[in-house]
């Protein structure tokens, strides 16, 4: 309380041998302490329950986050001819340029991989919670709880995941579900499997011998008119 | 002028340029300048010009100002084949049009997963909520409010030269190298938001999601979090473009682009990574054996020559600017070097501009051109002395299939006619 009452007087003796007017409220706050932040800023509200919910919808492979429901590989067939086919096609092996669902086991290792739910998914909470939060794709987050179980029961028996048409997902039984790829992933380990990559003395003459031409993306002749841009007005 | 003076001026031009690449330096100064002796007189200067003789617009006519006419191809541009819809798409920065550091708002390459979302800033809420003391919302006024700083960062897409693994197959840096740009972000630390809500001790990751119609969603580790992200309101000056995330995103610098949450609406503290689409089907790197790397963050050394490219073709003998870009997520960039001769030989470029931490920083080579063919390459050097591999070194350890983090050495071929080329050299 001194220093600020301190400081108060040296604004006011500051202004008083400039000669000027009465000091302004931003000289007088300017001398004070209270103008330093407190430690928390007091910003922002508690956010409520209902709204938590309403936007917390995320799954994670434990199975932490998945609501109460249920769906049967039946109903999901039939959930995805109505709502997903027209993309995905009838057994989520894509239509056009739309991503394949299902498909491509034992492919990782191909010279052209083929990446679907069944094929590279580690975790089924992500189909689940991808599903929930982004798709149908124009029209998201219009599926209810046990739409969205049946759809994953129904992409499941599309990959022979399941087999039986009968199987009903639930909040219960969805964390026994195994992926198939899901042992082949691990954390980025770029510092110890590309450590060459760092080096002290890269060298600066004579470093190879005359290269040769081996690819030309003219030859291949995909790129876009540069003057065939999008119009600019 | 005849034919005859204008092949004298030809020849005189190749002899200078050969002169200036022999190292002659000192010789040139004493040629008397080749501009002055044949040249004819230009309309452009003896005429007076409309510009100079009428009005030009008043400063009532653009309140808000666009780049000259002249410039009208300097623009996004997309390549329609990459995806199955320009709503999920990406488009690319015309890197070879621009210079220095700072890539203007209106050109930096954008990438949606579901379209832009155009936000009202006061319909706009940030929410914390998870492993915290109490879980917050925060309007945009409220964050107006924190404390803020200002930093230039690059932003790289993972999948940057991703089209690239199994050969040279676009031809310009634009399409090549184009998903990065460079700005400042004005914004408040993360930490500053999470304090206010108060992390519990079990918090090791976040959660960023954002209010698209994607509602992508990344975990990000705490250590990350905790010391550069920010959480940014503006660019190079101004509020965020839509399609940059108006009016919040997620800065992560030095980290894959599609961690910088867009238009972020929700970050959720928990004790393990929640394992998303964006961070499982995507933005995983599948490896030769059929194993995937996944939780590939940062963006390593990498640098391209902007000028000359496809685009930017050679047009003059004689002496020439070349331009590039360097940047890395480890940290700064410390050195780039450059070849004329797919790597045989290497010379240090000269950085130009400021170097600042998971910034690009521009690099430029002066020389003389004879009209050979050059083989030019680029290699970046990193602050941890990292040094930028070739696209065989990466190829070597990871096979063609991992489709993001394409950080190899570009060549580019330059014609005898200056025409340049995208190639693989071997």
């Amino acid at each position: 309380m001194s220093k600020s009452a301190n400081a108060l007087t040296l604004v006011l003796a500051a202004c008083l041998l400039g000669g000027t007017s009465a000091p302004s409220a931003a000289q007088q706050m300017a001398g004070r302490d209270v103008v330093k932040p407190s430690a928390k800023l007091g910003l922002g509200r508690a956010a409520t329950a209902e709204e938590i919910a309403a936007w917390d919808t995320d799954v994670r492979p434990d199975g932490r986050g998945l609501p109460v429901g249920k769906g049967t590989v039946k109903q999901g067939d039939d959930l995805f001819q109505e709502k997903c086919a027209s993309c995905h096609g009838e057994f989520g092996q894509g239509v056009g340029r739309w991503p394949v669902l299902a498909g491509g086991a034992g492919t990782l290792k191909a010279d052209r991989p083929d990446k679907t739910v069944g094929s590279f998914w580690p975790d089924l909470s992500t189909v689940f919670d991808y599903i929930k939060r982004a798709m149908p794709y124009g029209n998201a987050q219009s599926l209810t709880n046990d739409e969205v179980y049946a759809l994953t029961a129904y992409i499941l028996s599309m990959n022979d995941i399941v087999k039986n048409e009968k199987f009903e997902l639930n909040e219960k039984n969805f964390t026994s579900i195994k992926m198939p790829n899901a042992a082949a992933f691990f954390e980025d380990d770029r510092e110890t499997s590309e450590k060459h990559f760092w080096n002290k003395n890269p060298c600066m003459k004579d470093c190879r011998p005359a290269p040769k031409v081996t690819g030309r993306a003219m030859a291949i002749d995909v790129t876009p008119d540069g003057k065939s841009g999008p119009k600019v007005e | 002028m005849t034919d005859r003076t204008s092949t004298e001026t030809l020849n005189r031009r190749r002899f200078l340029g050969a002169a200036g690449l022999a190292g002659a330096g000192a010789a040139l100064s004493a040629i008397p300048a080749l501009a002055g002796e044949t040249a004819k007189s230009e309309a452009l200067i003896t005429d007076v010009q409309d510009w100079q003789r009428y009005l030009g617009d008043g400063v009532d006519k653009h309140p808000y100002g666009t780049p000259s006419k002249f410039e009208k191809n300097v623009i996004r541009r997309d390549v329609p084949w990459l995806t199955a819809s320009a709503e999920s798409s990406v488009n690319f920065t015309p890197l070879h049009d621009l210079d220095g550091i700072i890539t203007p708002s209106g050109l930096c390459f954008e990438r949606h997963h579901g379209g832009v979302a155009e936000i009202n800033p006061a319909d706009h809420r940030l929410m914390i909520n998870g492993l915290v003391d109490k879980p917050l919302v925060f309007t945009m006024d409220d964050i107006k409010r924190m404390p803020r700083v200002n930093k230039v960062y690059f932003l790289e897409c993972a999948a940057n030269t991703g089209m690239e693994w199994r050969g040279s197959q676009l031809n310009g840096c634009q399409f090549t190298h184009g998903m990065i740009h460079n700005v400042m972000y004005t914004g408040v630390p993360l930490k500053v938001l999470l304090d206010e809500a108060g992390l519990k001790p079990n918090a090791k990751w976040l959660m960023l999601e954002g209010a698209d119609s994607a509602g992508m969603n990344r975990s990000l580790p705490i250590e990350k979090a905790l010391s550069d992200v920010m959480i940014a309101f503006a660019m190079n000056g101004e509020a965020l473009r839509p399609e940059q995330g108006y009016p919040l995103r997620a800065v992560i610098p030095g980290w894959e682009g599609n961690l910088w949450v867009k238009w972020l609406r929700r970050i959720e503290a928990g004790d393990q990574p929640w394992q998303t689409r964006e961070e499982t089907s995507k933005y995983t790197d599948l490896l030769a054996d059929g194993n995937s790397r996944k939780h590939t963050f940062v963006m390593d050394a990498k640098s391209v020559v902007t000028n000359p490219s496809p685009q930017a073709p050679l047009k003059h003998k004689g002496r020439n600017v070349l331009s590039g870009l360097a940047w890395s997520g480890r940290g700064t960039v410390k050195r780039v070097d450059v070849s004329m001769d797919g790597g045989r030989n290497w010379q240090t470029a000269r950085i130009d501009g400021p170097v600042f931490d998971k910034s690009v920083v521009r690099f430029y080579v002066d020389f003389d051109w004879t009209g050979q063919e050059l083989m030019i390459q680029s290699r970046a050097i990193d602050s941890t002395g990292y040094v930028q591999p070739s696209k065989d070194d990466l190829r070597k350890v990871r096979g063609v299939n991992s489709i993001y983090h394409n950080n190899g050495i570009q060549t580019w071929l330059v014609r005898s006619g200056g025409e340049t080329e995208n190639v693989e050299i071997g």
